[in-house]
């Protein structure tokens, strides 16, 4: 026990004297919130809009007041003519152009209905065309719902879908990547440090004393995985306090079950890391399977960027394999959708399943020899 | 009950056979010496015997422990000092001792007799990370963690290399001292020159064991005789001796050629009167007696043979 203690004493020595790794462990997981919390957002925000058509139309200014009003969209400035519009977007003066047709005012209300309206979007970024189109499309809709009750004095009956977001009525993407960067930072802390801490003692040698002296080789392992694990509970704990009061995501669930979960996904990667240093010689090497064995498929196929499941057949058995995919999810249920212990069960077993077999193969496959 | 005894260990790594087929047997409380250039094989050996690796074949005990089904009971008989400087570079000399000897079960300061006299020498530097000391300090503070918990068998693994003369030397004193309480040391070393100082040494080439016994055993079983030769133009007096008949070999040593010649068929006048002949008139030749580097190359074959 005392020697298990001397082992970990020094491990945190490692730790805090290596001032890169302080940084890596302590401030990444902040920055990577921030960044993803502000700068990667995928919301539409202070859309410009740029209006072409008949100025003193009333039903055109009508139109255009309501945009302006809009707490996402706001008028750049407005055109005369159509062909201008090409520049607007090529100086990046506008996101979005909105055109009206000869005598829109008097088409809007006649019964002939032949009012046109041409929406324009940016297309060279699809995803935020596609977003704003639709945003401006909305407001002229509730226009023309607007005329329609005004015509006939009544509402009319129509089909109008009232569109609602549980859990997530504004569609912040902070719901989506809070539970993602968790994940990944987690797993990275676990698995990549863990690996590199015990490369690093093959690569110096000083692995070769560990060995010869009578110290069990589980004693080993265990006490440099005892660090990792503490420093990913304060991981933990800062990610969701960030997020908690900056991002302003709720944790709707049991922060004990949240914990437990994070517990199991942390050991799961702990043992990832052991796997990792098992089969690395060099420091380089572990750090390039983590990066490349690890946080890319984490990334791509754990759900955070891309669901699962649009992917073919075969990437989504693939991706049933990723440990952080069930524990994404897992967050997503407990956090967001305030799921209990019966909602997670099913994951939750995979996953205690999963840092079972790694723990054990991972114990089994440190040696207690060099090669 | 020898301290070390091995038989017949062989190792490969792929094709390559880094130890072929060595036995040796090293009594308790002597100092071994494994002499032999770099890439002999004597890491390897040194790995077999402190159940770091696994042989392909042989086998051997440590103190009455097998080397591998007992290696559990090994490890906490020995002390191990790698070839490298293997100790945590971020942590200071002290953390470095103390976490060794925790490591072991014991403390600084229950054996701290054992180690006063080396560790006195570092003690002032106690505060300063291992990273930072000199090659020598290291090397104390090195041999400090390998002796912090008495181990009966001491391995230390080219102890001496990128260390200065005067260090060395200092080393050696250490080494004779830990001796005297008893502690059977394995060393090895590339320095032919302090082969002398072992009590018994092996002399290892190519992974094979070329010769063992004292150094006097050794040096008495030098077949041929010996001329320092000393001349105004070395290099071309060293092929013009090379040239001469009964003379088995020479090589340059430091400031003069070591001639070796076979007392049958020539003697130093006969070999001065052929240099003059050659033009090297103002030589000066002087009998020696063989030391263990001349041995070293007479067994290792590196022969120019006329």
């Amino acid at each position: 026990m005392k020697e298990f203690l001397a082992s970990v004493k020094k491990e945190f020595r490692h730790i805090f004297r290596d001032r890169r790794t302080v940084l890596i462990v302590m401030i990444m997981p902040v920055i990577q919130i921030i960044l993803f919390g502000f700068a990667v957002s995928t919301e539409v925000n202070r859309v410009r809009v740029m209006v072409c058509g008949d100025m003193s139309d009333i039903s055109v200014m009508r139109i255009t007041d309501r945009i302006d009003n809009n707490r996402y969209l706001e008028i750049a400035g407005t055109l005369s003519n159509p062909g201008e519009i090409e520049d607007v977007f090529r100086r990046n003066e506008a996101d979005v152009a909105v055109c009206f047709g000869m005598d829109f005012g008097r088409e809007s209300v006649s019964p002939s209905g032949n009012a046109r309206v041409r929406i324009i979007g940016d297309g060279s970024d699809p995803n935020t065309a596609r977003m704003t189109v639709s945003y401006v499309a909305g407001v002229i809709q509730q226009e023309q719902q607007d005329i329609s009750t005004s015509l006939a004095g009544e509402k009319r009956p129509s089909m109008a879908p009232v569109v609602q977001l549980m859990y997530n009525p504004a569609m912040k993407s902070s719901y989506n990547f809070v539970p993602g960067v968790m994940g990944l930072i987690l797993m990275l802390i676990c698995s990549m440090m863990t690996a590199v801490s015990i490369v690093r003692e093959k690569e110096t040698g000083t692995l070769e004393l560990l060995l010869v002296s009578p110290v069990k080789p589980v004693w080993v392992i265990l006490s440099k995985l005892m660090p990792y694990l503490v420093l990913s509970a304060v991981n933990f704990a800062s990610i969701l306090l960030l997020s908690h009061y900056v991002m302003e995501v709720p944790v709707k669930g049991s922060l004990i079950l949240l914990s437990a979960a994070a517990l199991v996904f942390v050991i799961t990667s702990l043992a990832i890391g052991i796997l990792v240093s098992v089969i690395s010689s060099s420091q380089r090497t572990a750090m390039l399977i983590c990066g490349m064995g690890l946080t890319m498929p984490t990334m791509i196929f754990s759900g955070i960027i891309f669901p699962c499941e649009s992917m073919p057949e075969v990437l989504q058995w693939f991706s049933d394999i990723i440990p952080a995919k069930w524990f994404i999810i897992m967050v997503k249920k407990i956090m967001i959708q305030g799921g209990g212990l019966a909602a997670v069960a099913r994951e939750m077993s995979i996953l205690t399943g999963m840092a079972v077999v790694l723990l054990a193969a991972s114990i089994r496959s440190f040696r207690t020899r060099l090669q | 009950m020898a301290a070390i005894e091995i038989r017949n260990i062989s190792k490969s790594y792929r094709d390559i056979r880094a130890v072929q087929d060595i036995s040796l047997k090293v009594d308790e409380g002597e100092i071994f010496g494994l002499i032999g250039p770099d890439g002999a094989g004597k890491t390897t050996l040194f790995r077999i015997m402190t159940t770091l690796m696994l042989a392909d074949s042989g086998s051997g005990e440590i103190c009455g422990h097998d080397i591998v089904r007992d290696y559990y009971g090994i490890r906490k008989i020995i002390g191990y000092m790698p070839g490298k400087f293997s100790l945590y570079q971020d942590l200071s000399v002290r953390e470095n001792l103390e976490f060794f000897a925790t490591l072991f079960g014991t403390t600084i300061k229950d054996n701290y007799d054992n180690i006063k006299e080396i560790y006195s020498q570092i003690e002032p530097f106690r505060d300063r990370r291992a990273g930072k000391l000199s090659g020598g300090m290291k090397q104390k503070l090195a041999l400090c963690c390998a002796l912090v918990h008495r181990p009966s068998v001491l391995f230390l693994d080219e102890p001496t290399t990128g260390v200065d003369a005067v260090s060395r030397k200092d080393f050696w004193t250490m080494l004779r001292r830990i001796r005297s309480s008893g502690v059977t040391i394995f060393v090895s070393t590339p320095y032919m020159d302090e082969a002398a100082l072992c009590d018994r040494l092996a002399l290892i080439q190519n992974g094979g064991i070329i010769g063992s016994g004292t150094p006097e055993e050794i040096v008495s079983a030098y077949p041929y005789r010996i001329l320092a030769v000393k001349g105004p133009s070395m290099y071309p007096l060293l092929k013009a001796l090379r040239k001469i008949d009964g003379t088995v070999s020479c090589f340059s040593f430091g400031d003069c050629h070591h001639v070796a010649y076979d007392p049958a068929r020539t003697c130093r006048e006969a070999i001065l009167g052929k240099a003059a002949e050659e033009g090297f008139a103002d030589c000066s030749a002087e009998e020696i007696s063989p030391g263990i580097e001349d041995c070293f190359m007479q067994l290792s074959g590196k022969w120019i043979l006329n």
